[in-house]
């Protein structure tokens, strides 16, 4: 059993129509433990105790957040300057994440070929989520591939559904322990751990 | 005196000084010489409306000097009295030691006998405390190291003048005259050597332990009367109550309002007390001066010019040179160490006193005493001359610019940077947040129950109307950088925007407002940070009042700040376009703004949403049929 911290940032969420109903279907899982920081941090000022708390609690911790400008909003990053302490996170010092788990849930208007290098995008989402793979390395955890959910723009009520039921048994499996290394090491993301049937996609 | 002449009495010095003091000041001479010029216009040398009783007002008139050494002493805490004990007793102790000596010397040298030689050599080595502290105050050098040891010279003169006074009945070289005068009949006059050192001590701990323990609650339930003159005149009588009491005891008036001045000096009504004792000091010490102008005897001078001229000269030139060697000695730069010499080369007002002493004790006869007097006076006169000389022709060949050459460790200490004028709810939560900040702050309150108790807690809260601006020069306006302005109700607010718009311009003003249209006062009094007391709590419960009912915390607090921001806005605009005279006569004009202001929200706030979270148009582009 791995305990799962799913920090969420989303400054919008009230006008959230993928992220509301993934959030929906997993916030109550059993072993996972959801943190709405804009909810929690509305004047960004982050309670950096209790946050790093959280994180040692727990074995395995997910970015859930819109994919706005390439990146995270803005309390995201407040988050990561301000609960990733100099000695405690990371430096000679600093060893209290060693070993963890993280990996970015990310929602992206643009299509997964967007996100190559001939696409508008010029580069791929794994190249543009460098700077949180490489935080993640620095604080000696190991980044797991992303979750991405593309072209949510065209998204019908059924497909955001369908990715939220594949979301949720993702979530189980990894509080399950029941994915290994060698299977999402293969993956660019981590939706191919339990494909969407192709007969079933819009 | 009838009433009639006293009343002509008084027109006279107060005409003379209204009329004197400010040409004086105009011709850059400074207050004092305007006054002893004032003295000599009125005396017997020119006008003659004084004649001999300007001898008795000249003793009713050093009162001023009196309650001039207990403001000083309120401006020094204790810890600064001690840090300066070392200027005090080296270099007071060694001016009047050294001063007396040469003088005792030059005296039998002039064929005087050696007792009474030595009574000249000690009054000789006083300076006036009143012409130098306030010829330097006005002059803004009282800061600066010459200020600071001239002052501690000036304070072992005062402590010096009681042994003075115990010795001269020793010198007497022809019998006392018998007058009956008060400084030879004290309570302890019959009392042993053991039991006059007994009460005397005792009185000076009576002081300290009155002004630390008894004083400052009497002061607080006067207070409590909310009646301006009852606490003037209890501050008087403190002055003049240990005036009597150290008379009686063989004590120097002046060194005990002195002490008692140090003892208050961190009290809460340090500068209630300085500024209703101010315009007293200020006036008895002008009585002072224009009395120590109209006691110049020209006659005499005109009598024997070369004689009167010579001994002042030599006085003064002695008197110098032994101020500036010291000042050497205790490493006094140079430009400050000639100001130091010039401002202590005269010879005091306790002169005055000594040599009336000495005559009644028979020390002196009556021909050097009035010659003496005379040169005494001449020296008074020119102190302020030579220092204004000093400053405008010598300093400036020197250099060296005193104000800037403040020294260490005598320097009065640096006034805080944030005046709170109003420690109700409203200003004590700022001061509880910038205290937690470290940041330094003087406190002014009129509700003395609460300056007590902030007081007990720690903070540094004095007593007044912060309204004035005499307690607020107190308080260090002049050299602080913000006044935090929360004191109620609104037109005392404005009453205090007037003020420091008027005298202390550089200070940046935060103004607590009631509403919207004190802040449009506010406003036309220019008045740049306005604070509306409700305005922000009110949004407050806004904001949760969204959260519960569903609306994420992080939208709510957004659209508080955008409301918060567009009704600042808002209030600037309707500020401009109201028409003042209108909106205070009708009673409607609050209904109108309010309507105003709730069709202007409704407007503006349509227009603000966060587009750039918005994935509408995103989303409609995106679905467009590609061209």
């Amino acid at each position: 059993m791995s305990k799962l911290l799913l920090l969420f940032a989303h400054p919008a969420f009230e006008k959230s129509r993928v992220h509301a109903r993934l959030i929906r279907h997993c916030r109550h899982l059993e072993g996972l433990t959801f943190h709405d920081l804009y909810e929690a941090y509305p004047d960004f000022d982050i309670d950096v105790k209790r946050e790093q708390k959280l994180l040692l609690d727990h074995d395995i911790i997910i970015w859930q957040h819109p994919f706005y400008w390439y990146s995270g909003p803005a309390l995201l990053k407040q988050w990561e300057d301000l609960v990733l302490e100099h000695g405690w996170a990371y430096g000679a010092l600093g060893d209290k994440l060693t070993g963890k788990r993280i990996f970015n849930v990310i929602s992206s208007g643009g299509s997964k070929e967007a996100y190559t290098e001939t696409g508008r995008n010029r580069y791929t989402i794994r190249q543009l989520l460098a700077p949180f793979e490489q935080t993640a390395k620095l604080c000696g955890m190991e980044y797991l591939p992303p979750y991405v959910l593309h072209g949510t723009h065209r998204f019908s009520n059924a497909d955001i559904e369908m990715h939220a039921v594949q979301y949720e048994q993702l979530l189980v499996a990894l509080i399950n322990d029941r994915i290994t290394p060698d299977e999402w090491n293969k993956c660019t993301y981590l939706n191919e751990i339990n494909p969407i049937p192709e007969t079933v996609q819009s | 005196m009838d009433q009639n002449s006293f009343f002509f009495q008084a027109m006279v010095y107060l005409a003379a000084a209204v009329v004197m003091v400010p040409i004086a000041k105009r011709l850059g001479l400074g207050s004092v010489l305007g006054y002893l010029l004032a003295g000599v216009i009125i005396g017997p040398a020119a006008l003659k409306f004084i004649g001999q009783e300007g001898q008795d007002i000249l003793h009713f008139a050093e009162f001023g000097v009196v309650i001039m050494l207990f403001v000083i002493g309120l401006e020094l805490e204790p810890e600064l009295l001690w840090k300066m004990r070392k200027s005090i007793i080296g270099l007071g102790g060694l001016q009047v030691l050294v001063t007396a000596i040469l003088f005792t010397a030059l005296g039998i040298g002039f064929g005087l006998l050696w007792k009474q030689a030595l009574a000249m050599g000690m009054i000789l080595s006083l300076s006036s405390t009143a012409i130098v502290l306030q010829t330097l105050n006005e002059k803004g050098l009282m800061k600066t190291a010459a200020g600071q040891s001239s002052f501690s010279v000036l304070l072992f003169q005062d402590i010096a003048v009681i042994p003075m006074l115990a010795l001269f009945p020793l010198l007497a070289t022809s019998s006392p005259i018998a007058t009956g005068d008060h400084a030879s009949s004290t309570l302890v006059s019959g009392l042993p050597g053991w039991a006059q050192t007994l009460v005397v001590l005792g009185s000076v701990a009576a002081i300290i332990l009155a002004g630390r323990f008894l004083i400052r609650p009497l002061f607080r339930i006067v207070a409590a009367t909310r009646l301006r003159e009852i606490f003037t005149a209890a501050s008087l009588l403190l002055v003049v109550g240990i005036a009597v009491l150290m008379t009686q005891v063989g004590l120097s008036p002046a060194l005990g309002t002195f002490l008692a001045g140090v003892v208050l000096a961190d009290s809460e009504y340090k500068h209630e007390l300085e500024s209703d004792i101010d315009p007293f000091k200020g006036l008895l010490l002008g009585l002072f001066f224009i009395a120590v102008g109209a006691s110049i005897d020209f006659n005499l001078i005109m009598q024997q010019p070369l004689l009167v001229l010579g001994l002042v000269a030599l006085l003064m030139t002695v008197k110098a040179v032994v101020l500036f060697i010291l000042g050497k000695v205790f490493k006094l730069a140079i430009g400050p160490n000639i100001i130091f010499a010039f401002a202590l080369s005269q010879v005091g007002e306790f002169a005055f006193v000594l040599f009336s002493f000495s005559l009644q004790e028979g020390v002196l006869p009556k021909e050097t005493v009035d010659l003496m007097v005379a040169v005494v006076a001449i020296s008074m006169a020119l102190t302020p001359l030579f220092l204004l000389i000093n400053e405008k022709l010598i300093q400036p060949r020197i250099g060296t610019k005193e104000s800037v050459e403040e020294r260490g460790a005598d320097e009065i200490e640096e006034k805080n940077p944030v005046i709170i004028a109003g420690f109700g709810h409203f200003g004590n939560t700022i001061g509880r947040f910038l205290r937690a900040h470290n940041v330094k702050m003087t406190i002014l309150d009129n509700n003395p129950d609460r300056v007590d108790l902030l007081r007990r807690l720690g903070f540094k809260v004095y007593f007044g109307d912060a309204t004035r601006y005499d307690l607020l020069h107190a308080a260090g306006a002049a050299n602080a950088r913000i006044i935090i302005i929360t004191i109620e109700p609104a037109d005392k607010r404005l009453e205090l925007i007037e003020t420091i718009k008027k005298h202390f311009p550089h200070l940046r003003m935060l103004v607590r407002s009631t509403n919207r249209f004190d802040a449009y006062d506010q406003m036309n009094a220019g008045m740049l940070h306005i604070y509306r007391e409700t305005l922000d709590t009110s949004l407050r419960v806004g904001v949760d009042a969204m959260k519960f009912l569903g609306f994420r915390t992080y939208a709510a607090q957004r659209a508080a700040r955008m409301f918060f921001k567009l009704d600042e806005a808002n209030l600037k605009k309707l500020s401009s376009i109201r028409d003042r005279d209108q909106y205070i006569v009708e009673a409607r004009a609050k209904m109108e703004e309010l309507e105003l202001t709730l069709k202007s929200d409704l407007q503006q706030i349509t227009e603000m949403k966060d587009t750039g979270w918005d994935e509408e148009t995103l989303i409609e582009e995106f679905n467009q049929p590609k061209s």
